[in-house]
């Protein structure tokens, strides 16, 4: 059998470098008998480039971090047969737990086949579901096995798949729509971005067998417009699909009749919210519906309307194929399946994680992810993206299911896991995220347009020194009045940051309050630099890199930082070389 | 419609997109990104136009087009470099970066260098959170930044713009 090279292309793998690696092994390759390809993001980011080199005999020889150097390396090994000589490059065993240790269904083909090619996907099972639906079940048999399967919504509400799906075919109407919620809004989540790069015919198949089963003929992927390559493998798997007769008109020789297009969405956070995006795909601005009537009744211009997101879809090819029991064999009571996570920030292992519900917080973090990075300790995981919370460590041993997260005041969200060690300062991260929604805020209700800028305002006074005693409490009744007050889902949850923040870590805004310190030392408002007299060399370089002029001295006798001029820059203290200047 | 103090564009390049989706509902999305693509930003006259031919008015147009983050109303460096200030981002220095290519180019958030090479944009989220800090400039990701490493990329490109 011909060796196979594979460069995974999938954005975080193009960022890191992989066009470069793939044009060097197109190049080294050359007269060598082996099949050079592409394929899409196998969650493993922190090791992109990622080199899959599979010998004669169809093993795996997975090459991390490469660089276009290493190209000569792995084209001799494919010639001479000597796959040991990739052992530079070669994954480390506790790299290959990151991947071992995940159970894989919405990602199931994500890096593993070329995200370009439907012979692959078809190599691979795929639109078997689709083939098996129309030919042999109803509508009501396919509602059926989702309801068995217990899939629920994975873009943040949790809503029971099968009830949204049946409220929709029930729904009196002959034109009905299908839409792909792809406007993967929150910040730190990537998930659906992956799939939709990486296995686009899945996202394609799952989207037929719930327009079969709801009785759409016309569906819409709103994908948001910062994910240009999403949108160009989309656009070809489309093609590709309608080519070979999955989708378009008499599927599969049936007398189903479904067709997909794409709309690009032009950035707007609260697009992710369904009566929003409604409100976008018709041409408008994005500001949510009053609800009800539910999209289910009225929705895409007012039709009965059915809206998953990308995740959910890519779930469900293999619920059919499967059967809806296995699928709810994994997970807790009220959580079935698996979820997938994408774990960034201060781990020392970032990527798309796919676990079954019910494991802990821990699991993911220190289990697969590794913990933290850099000897530093771990403060608190933010879970949910703006519409969630940070949770601290005496709660790391949290089951991940819906309910066990929501108790914590965090959510579970689209799946963003934002990973802060003691570095981060709290009352920081709430003020970044209400700045965020403060920003988002489409405008139509007062209590989330005025409420946020409120409570961004008096998180600005406490960070920069100017906190009041009673702030804290200011902010909590605030934070419940815009709760309860606003109007949509982004309103509602945007508190959440701030009352997590206070309910797990009021110290430090006590600290920042009262005695005016950041204890993270993240606070520039907040920090104090002084030079050890002890450490100082005097070499003057901080003085020389002081853009204000605050450092006066004598070479070589101990210098001094003039705090009245200080603004508190740091030049100073990433210039020292002897670690003299410090920080409180 | 007379306007001031504005460059005239030539609004004849936007036929063939008001011809495709003119009659088309709910199209006012993919009218202004069409648009955008052709100039660059949205040019005023070219709401107008816009508005002539759909029989919505330039408010709706404008409320529409400054509700998205994605529309500009001002022509754009030869290089877009979309900052990104997503959560991971936050969490890993995104604000020393900021402040990186701030210092180097002399220009803020949403503005373009006096020679018309780079245009400045803070964005929520790349979605490339792994290699946090990211920045993307004309759709090539930079990522796992350091402050010396974004003004480096921004060195490369000023020299190879001088090149050509």
């Amino acid at each position: 059998m011909t060796a196979r090279i594979v460069v995974g292309e999938g954005s975080c793998g193009l960022a890191a470098g992989a066009a470069a690696v793939y044009d060097a092994l197109k190049e080294k390759l050359a007269g060598v008998d082996a099949k050079l390809g592409i394929t899409g993001c196998v969650g493993a980011c922190y090791l992109e480039p990622i080199v899959d080199v599979y010998d004669g005999a169809g093993a795996l020889h997975r090459c991390v971090r490469v660089k276009p150097e290493d190209a000569g390396t792995i084209a001799g090994a494919v010639k001479s047969g000597d796959y040991a000589s990739l052992a530079d490059i070669a994954i480390q065993p506790e790299d290959e737990g990151f991947l071992s240790k995940q159970t894989r269904i919405a990602l199931r083909h994500c890096g593993v086949i070329d995200p370009e090619s439907i012979d692959e996907y078809l190599a691979d099972d795929g639109y078997q579901a689709l083939e098996k639906v129309l030919k042999t079940m109803t509508p009501e048999q396919v509602i059926e096995e989702i309801k068995i399967s217990g899939l629920a919504g994975r873009g943040g509400a949790g809503f029971p798949t099968w009830f949204k799906w049946n409220a929709a075919r029930q729904s009196k109407g002959e034109e009905k729509y299908l839409i792909c919620n792809a406007d993967e809004g929150d910040p730190g989540a990537f998930m659906d971005r992956a799939v939709i790069e990486s296995d686009p015919h899945n996202l394609i198949e799952g989207m037929m067998i719930g327009a079969y089963a709801i009785g759409c003929s016309e569906a819409v992927v709103y994908v948001r417009a910062e994910y240009p390559l999403a949108i160009v493998r989309l656009t070809e798997a489309i093609k590709q699909a309608r080519e070979r007769g999955y989708l378009g008109k008499n599927i599969l020789g049936t007398d189903f009749s479904c067709d997909i297009r794409i709309k690009a969405g032009a950035g707007a956070f609260v697009c992710g919210e369904e009566t929003a995006l409604i409100e976008s795909l018709e041409g408008n601005r994005g500001m949510p519906r009053l609800k009800p009537p539910f999209p289910a009744e009225a929705g895409y211009w007012h039709k009965p309307s059915n809206i998953n997101n990308v995740e959910t879809w890519a779930n469900v090819s293999w619920i059919i194929n499967h059967g809806g029991a296995a699928f709810a064999a994994m997970g807790t009571e009220n959580s079935k399946g698996t979820k997938v996570f994408a774990v960034t920030g201060k781990v020392k292992r970032g990527g798309l994680v796919e676990i079954p519900m019910g494991m802990t917080l821990r699991d993911v973090i220190f289990g697969i992810a590794g913990g933290i990075r850099d000897g530093r300790k771990f403060k608190a995981v933010q879970l949910g993206g703006p519409s969630g919370g940070c949770i601290p460590e005496s709660l790391l041993d949290t089951v991940i299911d819906y309910k066990s997260l929501q108790a914590t005041g965090a959510i579970m969200g689209s799946g963003g896991m934002v990973v802060m060690d003691d570095s981060t300062c709290m009352v920081g991260i709430a003020k970044f995220f209400l700045d965020f929604t403060t920003k988002e805020s489409c405008g139509k209700c007062v209590h989330c347009r005025i409420g946020t800028k409120r409570l961004g305002e008096i998180l600005n006074r406490i960070v920069s020194g100017e906190g009041k005693e009673g702030d804290v409490e200011l902010l909590e009744e605030l934070c419940n009045t815009v709760k309860a007050g606003a109007l949509c889902g982004l309103g509602q949850s945007a508190p959440n940051p701030v009352l997590t923040t206070i309910r797990y870590f009021r110290d430090e805004y006590d600290a920042h309050i009262r005695d005016k310190k950041c204890p993270a030392k993240a606070c520039p408002a907040l920090l104090t630099y002084a030079i050890d007299k002890d450490k100082c060399k005097g070499c003057s370089a901080c003085a020389k890199k002081c853009p204000v002029g605050a450092i006066s001295g004598e070479v070589k006798k101990p210098y001094s930082i003039d705090p009245a001029k200080c603004i508190r820059c740091g030049a100073c203290h990433n210039t020292c070389r002897f670690g003299a200047v410090t920080v409180e | 419609m007379q306007t001031c103090n504005h460059p005239s564009v030539d609004l004849t390049l936007l036929e063939d997109t008001l011809a495709e989706y003119a009659g088309v509902k709910g199209s006012l999305i993919s009218i202004l990104q069409k648009t955008q693509e052709i100039y660059g930003y949205i040019p005023i006259d070219a709401v107008y136009r816009i508005s002539e031919r759909t029989g919505a008015s330039p408010a709706k147009i404008l409320g529409v087009a400054t509700f998205y983050s994605q529309f500009r109303f001002q022509a754009v460096g030869k290089y877009l470099i979309l900052l990104c200030k997503g959560t991971a981002c936050y969490v890993n220095g995104a604000d020393r970066i900021l402040d990186a290519v701030s210092d180097e180019l002399g220009i803020g958030n949403n503005e373009t260098t006096e020679d018309g090479l780079f245009s400045l944009s803070v964005v929520a989220c790349l979605g490339c959170c792994s290699l946090a800090p990211v920045m993307m400039i004309n759709d090539k990701t930079y990522g796992s930044l350091t402050p010396d490493k974004a003004r480096q990329i921004l060195r490369d490109l000023r020299k190879e713009a001088e090149a050509q």
